[in-house]
């Protein structure tokens, strides 16, 4: 009875007691949805384009981050850094697509992932040789200060990151939708065959994507690490990207961003009024339940067509 | 030159269908059966077995579980690390609150522990299939180790948080606990694995085992004739949990000993059982096993091979190269032979049959 | 022809069938019935609804309207496997087989629905479980022997060309000892000396098991040679139905396949 109520009753009148108090925590929860949402974004890009479903995305945060800070404390500007970083990413990018893509090209998915999580292993150890495995701050510039809007708290830090988290997505979707690179890439997400068979050259293709997706887990892992440090612990932000994936579908954009959110915000909320009576930590595996209970309903994600089976 | 099948006339529909059909694989097979047995325990130290052979039979026995699942029914999982735990926290129940229950028994009752949680996790693969369901297997992988983990009821409240295995005796040898022998333990792992190996070649070579495989090739067509799909990917689930959960319990009490969760992390335990099943060959029985052996011991080579040439390395540079070196070799490996160790050998044999000559 | 054969009582009885896919009407109220042991072809231009017609009968899809009757009994609404216990099998337009599998194991699975032995014999693969193994082995040689395919027995079946693959799906079908049979395109993309030997196929299963076929087919003179009856599509609209003479006379079938001459 007590568990009952803990669980059904004394949550829902917490949040009438305070809506305040349940706006940041939503607020809160909004914030760290863009940081998933960029995250699923990278996922996503590279799903779309190369039927790779990229479980390194997380590591590649994690090495974007690292070389960033290392330019850092090598003495480089900012600017500087980020240039470094990028170029780092787009050479990863060459480097996969030239090693791994090429060699493996008309495999099953499941080998195409067995290979991202020896490409995850790679980039782990070698992101940790090349600039050691302590966690470091990681300091952009970016404004830190609170302030009140209708007795709610905003972080600035928070608000420029959503601000960056969309422009970034706004410009991937604009690319996409109106460039003839995106066009090609659309068509080559549809089917890699056709897509050759009209000319458009695949391994550019790839190149590219797998760059933007570095650029984007670079964006990812620079918000985490001021956030939080730059720590090996990023790595696992890609299992929370993950439950964001199902939610939302493998190919879509729109999906990575509601997805995230929806997560963040779910995630957020559950743990602030359920996780006590649950006795704490549920945050591992909430994401998880949530996006599987939501599928259970609708199989073909957020954004997916209901599809028609034919034989 | 040795190895021909000329003269070997299959008379019998159930000679055809047997699952060495040529008779010199026959006789290999029973060699390494026999070697196991007999010349191994007395050949390996006590380091070998405790640190290479033993955890190998184990994950051999799991990665069994695994390929029948993902490989014969097509459901990939990463759940692999929680339905071990399912069946290590079942025996450790079992054995603590009956002591005198049969640690055998209480091993099989664990695989079928494991089974039910197989099931229920398994009923999304009904509505979604492929990587989405993948993912969707983690959420057991979580959940339950989170469960494990905050419930006191499953590691009886002790406060270290840990399960331990009581020493239990089977035919009067302890077999499990400090004071069982590394080679009482090998015993007992390796007769798990052979009969679990015959079972799963035995249930994949019958009607079973060709509903999963026509669910894994195109479930639609599979439907229609027939075949139910419900039933069909829920079994796979289940028998695959039983040799995972086996496999569980046998790791923490004929293995480890004793053991928190984190002895069944994702990264501890899942993804490599998932690397050897792709490495060993996706949908083999043989190749499961092979898998097994080749994740086992690369990192112990990896680890021993500098030292051995004169290379001396700090250990965390060690630790990182050591994760670079494996990454790499996954995927070199992926790149050469992606249908695993099970078709290098299939060709190794073809090209053994011609023998000296080319063709 | 028909005269000799023993046609017998109304086994499929298809009554006002109508079914659409978000808008697009597929099939608007098509009537008609198969009678024990005759071949129909179902004939059409593309897109006529003849696959879904298929797909109604043998329940993977759910036709909104109308009722279909298999052996007397009525049919509500059914899970897809069941249609395979009720004894109707099929083949597909795009071959449908288990490509990780070999020939034999493919035609063994159309046999999974007579094979009753439990898990634990199973396990064992031993006593009972090996008896029915072998049995239904035997038979499945038969129909391995019968399609003439018995050298590419161990081959896995995606490594067979595409004129083989569709024997083997036949074989699979085959195999369930089905009482009505529904081929959709059996002889699409073969050469004439394929389409022979599939066309000879076609009629020793009828004569021999005398099984009822119903198939989908392009090639009017295969169909009109091979079937008892024809019903024609069009646009998800019975246009005609008939003997093959009937419905070659018949001048809404000559407009939609000729083009309707406007004077």
């Amino acid at each position: 009875m007590e568990f009952l109520n803990a669980v059904f009753v004394a949550p829902f009148l917490d949040i009438a007691d305070s809506p305040v108090f349940f706006a940041e925590v939503v607020i809160g929860g909004l914030m760290s949805g863009v940081m998933y949402s960029l995250v699923a974004l990278g996922f996503v890009l590279i799903f779309k384009a190369s039927g790779v479903f990229n479980y390194a995305q997380g590591a590649m945060v994690l090495f974007a981050a690292l070389t960033l800070v290392g330019a850092m404390e090598k003495g480089a500007p900012l600017w500087l850094a980020l240039l470094i970083a990028l170029g780092v990413m787009v050479a990863l990018a060459f480097a996969v697509e030239r090693f791994m893509l090429r060699k493996l090209i008309n495999q099953e998915g499941i080998i195409l992932f067995m290979a991202t999580i020896g490409l995850n292993f790679v980039l782990e150890g070698a992101g940790q040789i090349a600039f050691g495995s302590d966690v470091k701050r990681l300091d952009v510039g970016l404004p830190d200060n609170s302030f009140e809007v209708g007795g709610i708290l905003f972080n600035t830090f928070d608000l420029s990151a959503a601000f960056i988290g969309a422009a970034m997505v706004t410009t991937l979707a604009l690319f996409f939708q109106f460039t003839p690179m995106g066009r090609a890439l659309r068509a080559v997400a549809d089917d890699h065959q056709a897509a050759l068979s009209v000319g458009i050259p695949l391994k550019t293709i790839w190149v590219v994507v797998w760059s933007v997706a570095g650029a984007v887990a670079l964006v990812a892992g620079i918000m985490w690490g001021a956030k939080a440090g730059v720590q090996f612990s990023l790595v696992l932000i890609a299992l929370k990207a993950l439950p964001v994936l199902i939610l939302g579908g493998f190919t879509s954009v729109p999906g990575a961003i509601v997805g995230g959110l929806i997560i963040g915000v779910g995630e957020k909320v559950a743990e602030v009024y359920w996780g006590p009576t649950f006795g704490g930590a549920i945050e591992g595996w909430f994401a998880y339940m949530l996006a599987l209970a939501f599928l259970l309903f609708r199989p073909q994600g957020l954004f997916g067509e209901k599809i028609i089976e034919r034989v | 030159m040795f190895y021909r099948e000329a003269g070997q006339f299959k008379t019998s529909y159930n000679k055809d269908q047997a699952v060495f059909p040529i008779i010199q694989d026959r006789w290999f097979i029973a060699a390494v059966i026999i070697g196991a047995y007999a010349v191994v325990p007395f050949a390996a130290d006590e380091y070998w077995l405790q640190a290479v052979i033993i955890p190998f039979l184990i994950l051999a026995l799991a990665a069994i579980g695994l390929n029948l699942l993902t490989g014969y029914a097509g459901q990939v999982s990463l759940g692999t690390g929680a339905f071990m735990a399912v069946g290590a926290y079942a025996c450790y129940k079992m054995t603590t609150n009956i002591p005198d229950l049969n640690v055998v028994v209480a091993f099989l009752i664990s695989g079928v522990m494991a089974a039910a949680v197989g099931i229920v996790f398994g009923l999304p693969s009904l509505r979604i299939k492929g990587f989405y369901l993948a993912v969707a297997t983690l959420a057991a992988q979580f959940f339950i180790l989170w469960l494990f983990n905050k419930v006191g009821w499953f590691y009886n409240d002790n406060p270290s948080g840990t399960i331990t295995a009581p020493p239990r005796e089977l035919f009067g040898i302890t077999i499990t606990g400090p004071q069982a022998t590394a080679e009482a333990r090998y015993f007992v792992s390796l007769t798990f694995l052979v009969v679990g190996a015959i079972v799963a070649k035995n249930l994949v070579r019958g009607r079973i085992g060709r509903s999963w495989m026509a669910i894994r090739d195109m479930d639609i067509a599979a439907e229609i004739i027939g075949i139910r799909p419900l039933q069909t990917k829920l079994m796979a689930f289940a028998i695959s949990s039983f040799y995972c959960g086996v496999a569980g319990a046998l790791y923490i009490f004929v293995w480890l000993g004793s053991a928190e969760t984190e002895a069944f992390d994702l990264l501890q335990v899942s993804f490599p059982i998932l690397f050897m099943i792709i490495i060993g060959g996706l949908g083999s029985i043989m190749g499961s096993i092979m898998g097994a052996a080749f994740i086992t011991l690369m990192p112990i080579f990896l680890t021993n091979f500098p030292p051995m040439i004169g290379i001396h390395l700090a250990t965390d540079l060690q630790k990182h190269l050591e994760e670079i070196i494996f990454g790499g070799m996954i995927v070199a490996f992926l790149i050469v032979e992606p249908h695993g160790l099970a078709r290098l050998w299939q060709i190794a044999k073809e090209k053994l049959r011609l023998w000296p000559f080319p063709y | 022809m028909p005269a000799t054969r023993n046609i017998g009582d109304v086994l499929l009885d298809v009554d006002g069938i109508s079914i659409s896919f978000g808008g697009v009407k597929a099939l608007s109220d098509v009537s008609f019935d198969v009678r024990e042991h005759e071949i129909l072809a179902i004939i059409g231009p593309n897109g006529a609804g003849k696959s879904s017609m298929l797909n109604c009968i043998n329940g993977f899809y759910h036709p909104q309207e109308g009722t279909i009757t298999f052996k007397g009994k009525p049919r509500h609404q059914m899970q897809t496997h069941e249609a395979a216990l009720q004894g109707i099998a099929r083949t597909f337009q795009n071959i449908a087989l288990f490509k990780g599998m070999s020939t034999l194991d493919n035609i063994m699975t159309g046999r999974n629905l007579k094979m009753k032995k439990n898990l634990f014999w199973q396990m064992l693969y031993f006593g009972p479980a090996l008896k029915e193994e072998l049995e239904h082995r035997a038979v499945v040689e038969e129909i391995i022997d019968f399609l003439e395919i018995e050298a590419i027995r161990k081959t896995p079946v995606g490594k067979l060309p595409y004129g083989l693959q569709k024997r083997v799906e036949l074989g699979r079908a085959l195999a369930a000892e089905p009482d009505l049979l529904l081929l959709d395109e059996p002889m699409a993309g073969m050469n004439i000396e394929e389409k022979q030997d599939m066309c000879r196929f076609i009629l020793d299963v009828n004569d021999e098991f005398g099984t009822t076929i119903v198939l989908i087919e392009h090639d009017m003179s295969v169909v009109m040679d091979i079937s008892d009856r024809v019903v024609v599509l069009d646009y998800g609209k019975k246009l005609a139905y008939g003997t093959p003479d009937e419905v070659r006379a018949n001048q809404d079938v000559i407009d939609a396949y000729l083009g309707v001459a406007h004077e």
